[in-house]
């Protein structure tokens, strides 16, 4: 194309517009933040430059005649297996920028996905199910440390638990809304999930972003997250939370830190974080003062102390190989909360060699982390949270199922308020107004009707989480949580079997 | 008295609600004609979207309680409608003189050029709910009793 | 309690519709000198060219009186008023009692003192007989003279030309339209008029009015010495309020009727409104009449729920405003159009010959004061809201209403709030 670099011209996608359907009323134009669709006032009528096009639909979505539909560009490369166009389309763009490759979301390479290789059971003749509509079903869990056994003492009132337990986060779906900071998103989309989180009676994370003031009030249903930078985070913050969250790692991006380019720190993102406005705030890999378990020993009890032991401490790291070493390690330096996060987990911006090549499937960490837990005893010192991936309640049922207390989405829940996975959050023009602090564009995300979409995302999966153990005969999370023997594997080999703890179908 | 309240932090500048209203008073009900082939004969959306920098709203007639268009008709043609409180247009009456246009401090009135008659939103008569609420992608137009 | 109006024009349904809306009971006697129920008197422009027939003349729907519980008395005149007993006396002997008295008897043509004006052939234009009577007479005459190059003027002058008569407006001032235009707009709106084929004489009057033998009328002689053959004279210099019986019975006058913030006169429980009213006006901060259609009606409004005792209002002050087409062109005016040095404004204008566009925009203190708009009058009502209004203008702001984009996101963010969308009114 004229003036563009040949690279340039090998689009992933092109814009199709149906002309005997088009009205030219612009509506493309004024909501692609691409700017791929134009008035040509030569023509007197709307175009468009398909280089632009980063496939993200929202000119398909809001065109009132429905004259566009967004293709994947049909000019073909030689089918090479090796050779892919995505990997030559990498080399060009390198051989243009001589930069690191950036990608936003999560991998999404054709690696193993254990979820849809592990098939639930259900109740036939003995053990009937049990019908959710009309038996009580118990989606209700703890997040926390539970003690070795529990004293009951008989009090004129009643029976009585003596043991005191330690603090608990309480969910009424064992799912909670993952960290996102507040400057990869905006505003709008924290106070759709904190307003979200509290009527569904579970938590959302703050990220490492630092929390709004006007979202205190909602401190009952946020955890908060203590990162490598340490960006917002102070007396009062950690005191606003259900739970404080140290992040050591993250599933998109292990070993290396976070960035947030300073095209998205605005006003409200640089007071919150506590950094200057339009500079980028870099998170490093460690904690630098993180060198050894002991020195995170010594940052979990910091914390319970500045927080007078009111809230439990959750450690989060990346599922790498010695995952399960870490993560014994983290029980015992006092982590009330692991959270595991996978290779398949969401990001704004990442390397895209470290985000498609770096870690290993949450399937297998969990799976690993929850046997070296119980293999120790220590199991019930700390609950396991899992993330990265998870895209349906199938999913949840089948993390539960392999031993972990609860499930963190962020992926899904922005796919629920209209995220399409075009990948483009670093640009910070996400057209949704999802992953962008731009005044005309985060308005696109209304905090009133996010929140009812994330409600009822979590409703929905509720209640299809009840079908599921009901079909079992399960009337409780409880009784499903690690239970393995729920599961059987199909196409996977006998290691694979093995690490999950999983029988093959059919045995 | 049910209004369309508009909420500038929720317009987004899409002009969707434009569409809507254009189509609601067409006679054929659908878009793309009322586009391509009503509008040249006079047909024009009720609404207005207005921008200044990154915010935007999009207004349209008031139903005010007392409305200055009313006060300045010359021929009766604009009226409050005791019944419903809305502000009321007779097209029949209307001799074009575009005293209401001026009167009205919100700008609220246009001009049908081909008619030389007004278009002033009427609340969608006929319609549940005014098809410009229908139609907002981002609820950032509400239609409530305050 | 009774509530009498004397009046039946647009003050007067003003008045009716104040007082209908706080009190449902008392009653409301309307006593009128015309003979029709109220009309919309500027359409009688529309009547003369024959745009509209007698059919679309009325203000209000049938039963509009019955439905509002009003007792109507036309061809009345109001011969006396006594403030004391509070009672009116009628040409036919009648007497009417009050309660509460609104005066709204508008205005009356000023007849200038012209040689050869006594004797037929002399006709107004402010009334709906008056429009008759030209509709008339003009099947059956070929030229007209109208003095005056006012509102009413031109409007005449139009609507004679209508009726295929060869028309010539004689105007005093340098251009038409010298009170609600400006020179550039007025002269915009003269090209117009007189490429139809209307003839214009400005800078003229009329020192004769010449008569043939039998009486009738034969032309007119100019100051300049020229003679223009007609035969009829249509006189629309202007309209004075029409202050009997208010004189008469010792209000306090000075050109109208002189009435407070609640249009209240000097006597009391008698109001005033409309073009006899001598009332604040919001943009001049003066006192004054504003013989302008919204204005009557509003001021009718105002004096009508205070009459009731229930409400005790300020009426906001007359705004002087005018919205009339010329042959396709539409022009708008309304506030200060033409300030006076000592005024301190600041005027901006912008013309384009070949769009055949003009706007005038006037401002005092920082504040939109009046405008003038020719043409491309779709915006007058944003601009009608800054003026309203007196929204406080930075020279941001200022700069948009000077290039044409005039838009209620440049309200005050308070004002947007509470006046755009009310919580409740």
């Amino acid at each position: 194309m004229l003036f563009k670099p040949i690279s340039q011209n090998f689009n992933d996608f092109v814009i199709d517009r149906d002309k005997e359907r088009c009205i030219n009323c612009e509506v493309c134009v004024r909501q692609c933040s691409y700017e791929a669709h134009f008035w040509d006032d030569a023509r007197q009528c709307v175009n468009h430059d398909n280089t632009k096009c980063v496939g993200c639909h929202r000119c398909e979505a809001l065109c009132p005649t429905g004259c566009l539909t967004i293709k994947k560009n049909p000019a073909d490369f030689r089918d090479n297996a090796l050779w892919t166009p995505t990997y030559m389309k990498y080399l060009y763009k390198q051989g243009d920028t001589g930069g690191i490759l950036l990608s936003g979301m999560g991998s999404p390479s054709a690696k193993p996905i254990y979820w849809d290789n592990l098939q639930l059971d259900a109740s036939q003749v003995t053990n009937p199910s049990i019908d959710p509509l009309r038996e009580p079903m118990e989606l209700r869990t703890y997040l926390g440390s539970k003690p070795d056994n529990v004293e009951v003492e008989q009090t004129p009132d009643g029976p009585k638990l003596k043991t005191k337990i330690g603090p608990q986060v309480k969910l009424e779906y064992p799912m909670m809304f993952s960290a996102m900071s507040f400057g990869s998103i905006n505003f709008n989309l924290h106070k759709a999930m904190a307003m979200a989180a509290t009527e569904l009676g579970i938590v959302y994370n703050t990220g490492e972003g630092g929390l709004h003031p006007t979202l205190y009030k909602y401190g009952a249903n946020t955890i908060v997250q203590v990162a490598s930078g340490r960006f917002g985070v102070h007396k009062d913050y950690l005191n606003a939370g259900a739970a404080i969250e140290i992040k050591v790692g993250q599933g998109a991006k292990p070993g290396i830190g976070g960035h947030l380019p300073g095209e998205k720190i605005d006003e409200e993102v640089s007071k919150t974080r506590m950094v200057p406005v339009g500079s980028d705030a870099i998170s490093p890999a460690p904690h630098h003062d993180i060198y050894s378990i002991e020195d995170l020993l010594q940052l979990i009890y910091a914390l319970k102390e500045a927080t007078e032991y009111r809230v439990p401490v959750s450690v989060k790291i990346a599922a790498v190989h010695n995952a399960p070493a870490i993560a014994s390690g983290i029980v015992r330096a006092g982590a009330d909360i692991v959270v595991i996060d996978g290779f398949r987990g969401g990001t704004g911006a990442a390397p895209t060699m470290i985000r498609d090549n770096v870690g290993i499937p949450v399937e297998l960490a969990l799976a690993q982390v929850d046997n070296r837990l119980r293999d120790e005893g220590i199991r019930n010192w700390a609950s396991l949270v899992v993330a990265g991936g998870t895209r349906c309640s199938a999913d949840v049922i089948k993390a539960i199922a392999l031993g972990a207390d609860a499930v963190y989405i962020a992926t899904a829940a922005l796919v629920a308020v209209g995220c399409t996975l075009c990948g483009r959050c670093y640009t910070g023009k996400c057209p949704w107004g999802i992953a962008t602090n731009e005044a005309r564009l985060k308005k696109r995300q209304n905090p009133e009707i996010a929140a009812k979409r994330l409600t009822n995302l979590v409703r929905a999966w509720g209640h299809e989480i009840q079908e599921m153990l009901g079909g079992m005969g399960l009337n409780s999370i409880e009784s499903l949580r690690g239970n393995r023997d729920k599961l059987r594997g199909i196409g996977l080999n006998e290691v694979e079997l093995d690490i999950l703890g999983v029988k093959h179908a059919g045995r | 008295m049910r209004r369309v309240y508009p909420n500038k932090d929720f317009c987004i500048g899409c002009h969707i609600c434009e569409l809507a209203c254009l189509t609601a008073h067409s006679e054929s009900k659908d878009l793309i004609i009322a586009v391509r082939e009503e509008q040249a004969s006079g047909l024009r959306p009720c609404k207005a979207v207005y921008e200044k920098g990154p915010v935007c709203v999009s207004l349209s007639c008031r139903h005010c309680e007392n409305p200055s268009c009313v006060t300045a008709c010359i021929s009766g043609a604009l009226y409050k409608d005791e019944e419903s409180g809305k502000t009321k247009y007779d097209e029949s009456q209307c001799v074009g003189c575009w005293s209401c246009l001026m009167a009205c401090p919100f700008g609220a009135i246009r001009r049908n050029p081909s008619k030389g008659k007004i278009i002033k939103c009427d609340l969608c008569e006929g319609r549940d709910k005014p098809a410009c609420v229908e139609a907002c992608p981002n609820a950032a137009l509400s239609y409530e009793d305050r | 309690m009774t509530y009498v109006i004397v009046g039946n024009g647009v003050a007067s349904v003003g008045a009716i519709e104040g007082i209908r809306k706080l009190d449902k009971e008392g009653n409301i006697v309307v006593v009128s000198e015309e003979n029709t129920p109220t009309y919309g008197r500027p359409l009688i422009s529309y009547f003369l060219a024959g745009k509209i027939g007698l059919d679309r003349m009325s203000l209000r729907p049938d039963g509009y009186y019955e439905k509002n519980n009003v007792e109507l008395k036309l061809g009345s005149r109001v011969v006396g008023l006594d403030t004391g007993s509070k009672t009116l006396a009628l040409s036919n002997g009648e007497s009417v009692s009050y309660d509460k008295l609104l005066l709204a008897t508008g205005g009356v043509p000023f007849m200038p003192p012209i040689k050869g004006l006594e004797g037929p052939g002399i006709y107004n234009f402010t009334t709906l007989a008056h429009a008759e009577i030209l509709l008339d007479i003009a099947q059956n005459i070929r030229n007209v003279v109208v003095i005056g190059g006012g509102l009413i003027g031109l409007k005449a002058a139009e609507g004679l030309f209508d009726n295929g008569l060869k028309v010539t407006i004689v105007e005093l001032g340098p251009r038409v339209l010298s009170a609600a235009f400006d020179d550039v707009a007025g002269k915009m709106v003269s090209r117009r008029l007189e490429t139809e084929g209307l003839g214009i004489r400005c800078g003229s009057t009329v020192e004769e009015v010449l008569r043939g033998p039998s009486g009738g009328i034969n032309g007119v002689r100019l100051a300049s010495g020229e003679i223009i053959a007609c035969e009829a004279v249509v006189v629309a210099i202007g309209v004075v309020p029409s202050l009997t019986p208010a004189k008469e019975a010792g209000l306090n006058i000075r050109r109208g009727i002189k009435v407070d913030e609640f249009l209240h006169t000097s006597a009391e429980d008698v109001y005033a409104a409309g073009d006899v009213a001598e009332a604040y006006d919001m943009i001049t901060d003066d006192v004054r009449v504003t013989p302008i259609w919204p204005n009557a009606y509003s001021q009718g409004y105002y004096a009508g729920m205070n009459m009731t005792g229930k409400k005790h209002e300020k009426h906001p002050g007359g705004l002087a405003m005018n919205a009339i087409s010329f042959y396709g062109l539409p022009t708008a005016s309304l506030g200060m159009v033409n300030p006076a040095p000592e005024e301190d404004c600041e005027i901006c204008t912008y013309a384009d010959e070949e769009k055949q566009t003009y706007r005038k925009l006037v401002f005092r203190n920082d504040r939109l004061v009046g405008y003038v708009l020719v043409g491309d009058i779709d915006f007058a009502g944003l601009y009608t809201g800054f003026v309203r209004f007196q929204l406080p203008l930075s020279d941001e702001i200022k700069q948009e209403l000077k290039d044409g984009r005039p838009s209620a996101l440049l309200w005050p963010e308070h004002d947007f709030e509470t006046r755009w969308t009310p919580d409740h009114e």
